[in-house]
Formats: structure tokens, sequence, C-alpha cells
């Protein structure tokens, strides 16, 4: 399967299972949103030009927003990690790994603990964001730090379930292919 | 201008991405003046079909409760029937005052209209609700939703097939409301936390209120008819800064498994806001 095809079938997944099946747990806690369809973003492929990237990220969140009827809220926050992202690869990882290595970011290709690092970096900065601006139309701030922090944990949990199930398998680009 | 258009160049991406992240802060915070505009009427027809077959599915698990539900709609309106009430004696006499039952279209102010309730949230700050009606079907904006147990929310944009209202769980929700044994009246909000509770403010001390007391829409409203539930007082709490209560109440909708619903048409609307219009000119 080409990349291509493989990114086109994660964007439509990951905002049908959000929508579809996140969407529609009863809530736990006031604090605890389950989100997992930034991890789209994350699992982009290395080698894709920034400006691309970003408007990605703008059109993956506008496809949510869609859904739940808040047009740019997800948006903001995914052009957000869209365009940290490239900042973040380059500090997490050797020059040439990006070059010459694997197709996309996973454990296999950078490594657990800068993966882990750059998931955790971008998944806190997508939550603050989002929550941040929750938080201007309310304006409690125990509210916004809970709520930051506890659906990052969840966010968390949910990527660690997701790396376990869908093993991928990561490619070692070559010439040839 | 050399240096201009290399400027230009060398922080294009950042330039880009600052430009994007405007589009979309401009849209959110602009949304109530934007929420009528081509794209959210678009995003309803599409995003609308996918919560058609999603609510295909989902509607089983969910079909005992709605019985219920329904059965017990049912019962309640059954009871009302004038066959139903009859007078030990012949002298006795029912009598309806209130209106004519043979000519009672001319007076009619409320008209139901039934609707499937597709897409639903509970875990925004601003939640809507998508209906399977629009305005093909005679659903227009700043109509009431009202479902099998209570109060749902209102309706704030249509298109040609779906509608999308505003649920009681929106922070720039408010209705008006009051106890129903009487007195008091005040506005329902929700403060953005729990779901299951909403907040009736501004009800004055000297009303005695009580846990599990019914709050009902006023008839002051001219998009909600009178009389129907919004909740029940779970919890008084004394507002410091003034003289009033803050109830804390249970929605007696389920916000987390309603199906149907109905859509509430005030006849009479126009009529009503032709008038305010001519009192506010003079």
């Amino acid at each position: 399967m080409s990349n291509l095809v493989r990114n086109i079938i994660r964007f439509a997944f990951f905002i049908l299972f959000q929508v579809f099946v996140l969407g529609k747990i009863p809530p736990l806690h006031q604090f605890i949103v389950p989100y997992l369809y930034f991890l789209f973003i994350l699992w982009l492929p290395f080698k894709i030009t920034r400006g691309a990237l970003t408007l990605l990220g703008f059109l993956f969140g506008m496809a949510l927003d869609m859904f739940t009827k808040t047009p740019g809220l997800h948006a903001a926050a995914c052009t957000l990690i869209a365009y940290i992202r490239p900042f973040l690869i380059s500090l997490l990882m050797p020059k040439e790994a990006t070059e010459i290595g694997y197709s996309e970011p996973s454990i296999t290709s950078m490594g657990f603990v800068p993966y882990a690092v750059y998931v955790l970096v971008l998944t806190f900065l997508h939550h603050s964001y989002l929550v941040f601006m929750e938080w201007l139309h309310f304006g409690n701030f125990l509210y916004f730090i809970g709520k930051v922090f506890a659906t990052t944990a969840i966010s968390l949990l949910l990527i660690l379930i997701t790396e376990m199930l869908f093993v991928r398998k990561a490619k070692y680009r070559t010439n040839v292919a | 201008m050399r240096n201009v258009f290399l400027f230009i160049a060398r922080f294009s991406n950042l330039l880009f991405f600052l430009f994007l992240q405007v589009l979309a802060l401009s849209m959110l915070f602009r949304y109530n003046k934007f929420h009528q505009a081509a794209y959210m009427n678009v995003a309803n027809e599409v995003t609308g079909r996918f919560y058609v077959r999603y609510n295909k599915i989902e509607t089983y698990f969910s079909l005992q409760k709605e019985n219920e539900r329904l059965r017990m709609q049912n019962a309640d309106l059954l009871n009302k029937l004038k066959a139903d009430f009859a007078a030990p004696d012949s002298s006795m006499q029912l009598v309806t005052d209130t209106f004519r039952v043979d000519s009672l279209e001319q007076y009619r102010k409320f008209l139901y209209l039934p609707a499937k309730i597709i897409g639903n949230a509970v875990d925004g700050q601003n939640n809507f609700i998508t209906l399977h009606r629009g305005s093909k079907q005679g659903v227009d904006v700043n109509m009431a939703v009202i479902g099998p147990e209570g109060v749902i929310g209102k309706i704030v944009n249509v298109s040609s097939n779906m509608s999308v209202a505003m649920s009681l769980l929106h922070r720039k929700n408010s209705v008006v409301a009051l106890l129903k044994k009487g007195g008091g009246f005040g506005e329902v909000t929700w403060d953005g936390k729990d779901p299951r509770f909403v907040t009736l403010s501004n009800i004055p001390r000297t009303i005695k209120v009580a846990k599990g007391d019914t709050v009902v829409t006023s008839s002051y409203s001219d998009i909600f008819p009178p009389g129907k539930v919004v909740g029940y007082v779970a919890e008084v709490r004394e507002d410091k800064s003034s003289s009033t209560y803050s109830l804390k109440l249970k929605t007696a909708t389920d916000f987390y498994s309603v199906q149907h619903a109905y859509i509430v048409k005030n006849i009479q609307k126009a009529e009503m806001d032709s008038l305010m219009q001519k009192v506010k000119k003079d």
C-alpha cells in the first residue's frame, strides 16, 4: 500500500473513530474527554513539506469540526501541532536519520524515549491549546489545569493501546522503492 | 521591495501557519454570525449523512428505553382525553372553557413536528443536536425542540433536510423557566461542567423550594410551549451576592440516550413579532 493511500484511509478512520466511538462514550468525569484523532498528524511521514503539513493539519481539524459543529476549534489546535512537529523531530532526532531512515515516526524508527517525548509534548500542546480556547469562554483556572492534565493522561493511555494493537511495520526507506 | 519578498520567502511557513490560525480562530469566535453561512450548511448535509447511517444501528440498542419513554408519554396524553372524565350524575356537566374543541385550528398556537435525533454530543462546552428534518419539512431557526421527557433545546441552523439544535447543554443557551408549584421566574443556564445538571438562577428567597420540585417552561416564551418539564431540583444553593437562590437541576431529558424529539413551531410568532416591532418603533 502506498503512503498516500494509507494516509487517506487513516484520515477517514481517525475522524470516524473519534466521532462515532470515542465521542459516544458516556463521560466518566467532567475533566475527561478521550481524544485520539490527532495521532493521525503524529503518524504522518517524515518526508512531507512544512507547508503541506500545516495545511493538512488544518484540513484534518476542520473535518472533525464539521462533525462537532465547532468550526475552527480543533482546526486551530491541529494546525499548531502540525506546525510544531518538524521542529520537535529535528530536535529529537539526529539529522541523518530523517534523511535516510524510516518513513514515519514510530518507536522503532525514533527509539522509545525520543518517540515518547515526541508524543507527550505534542499531546500536551494540543490539549492545552484546545482547553485554553474553551477556557476563554468559561474561565475557571482549576478547571483548565485539571482538564488539560486529565485529558492528556487519557490520550496517552489511548495512544499506548493503539501502538500496541497496531504494530506498524517500520519500513526502511530505500532508493528503489 | 526585494527585502520584503525575501522576508516573505524566508518566513513563508510561519506566515502560512499564522494565516491558518487566524482563519480558524476567527471562525471560532465569530461563530454566531458565521453559522448561517454556506460552510455549515454543507457540513450539515455531509456529516448528517454519516450520522443517519450510524443512527440506524445505534437506535437498536436503546429501543427498550425509548419504548418505555413513549409509552409514558402516551399514557400522559391519554389521561387528558375528555372521554376519560365521567361525572357520576347527569346533572353535572363537564365544561371545557379554555378552548373550543370543534374549531381548534384557529386558536392553535403550537404545532408539533416529529423528528429523529441523528447526532448528539454531551462532552463539549457547546453541545449541539442534529435532527433529521430540515427547511423542506417546515423547520426554521428559533423553534423549540422537546423530547418525550422534557425540554431539549432550540434550533439554531437549518439546511434543506437536516437541522441543528443547541441543546440545554450549551453555554449560550438560556431558557426562561419557573417552579411548577408556583412563583419564581428564572433563567436556566449551563456551566459547562456536568452534562446531567443545569442551573436555574434568580429565584427569590421568599419562595420555599424543596429537593425534587419540578421546573417547567413559562408562558412568557414565544419559542417554548408552556408547562414543559426542564428538570427537577437536585440542590438548593444560596447566592451570597444577591438575595436569591440558584438551583441545581437534574435535566428531565437524558441527553446521553435521547432518540426522538418534537420540533415545536409557534404559529402565532409572526404576529407577535410584528406587534413587538410596532411597539419598539413608537
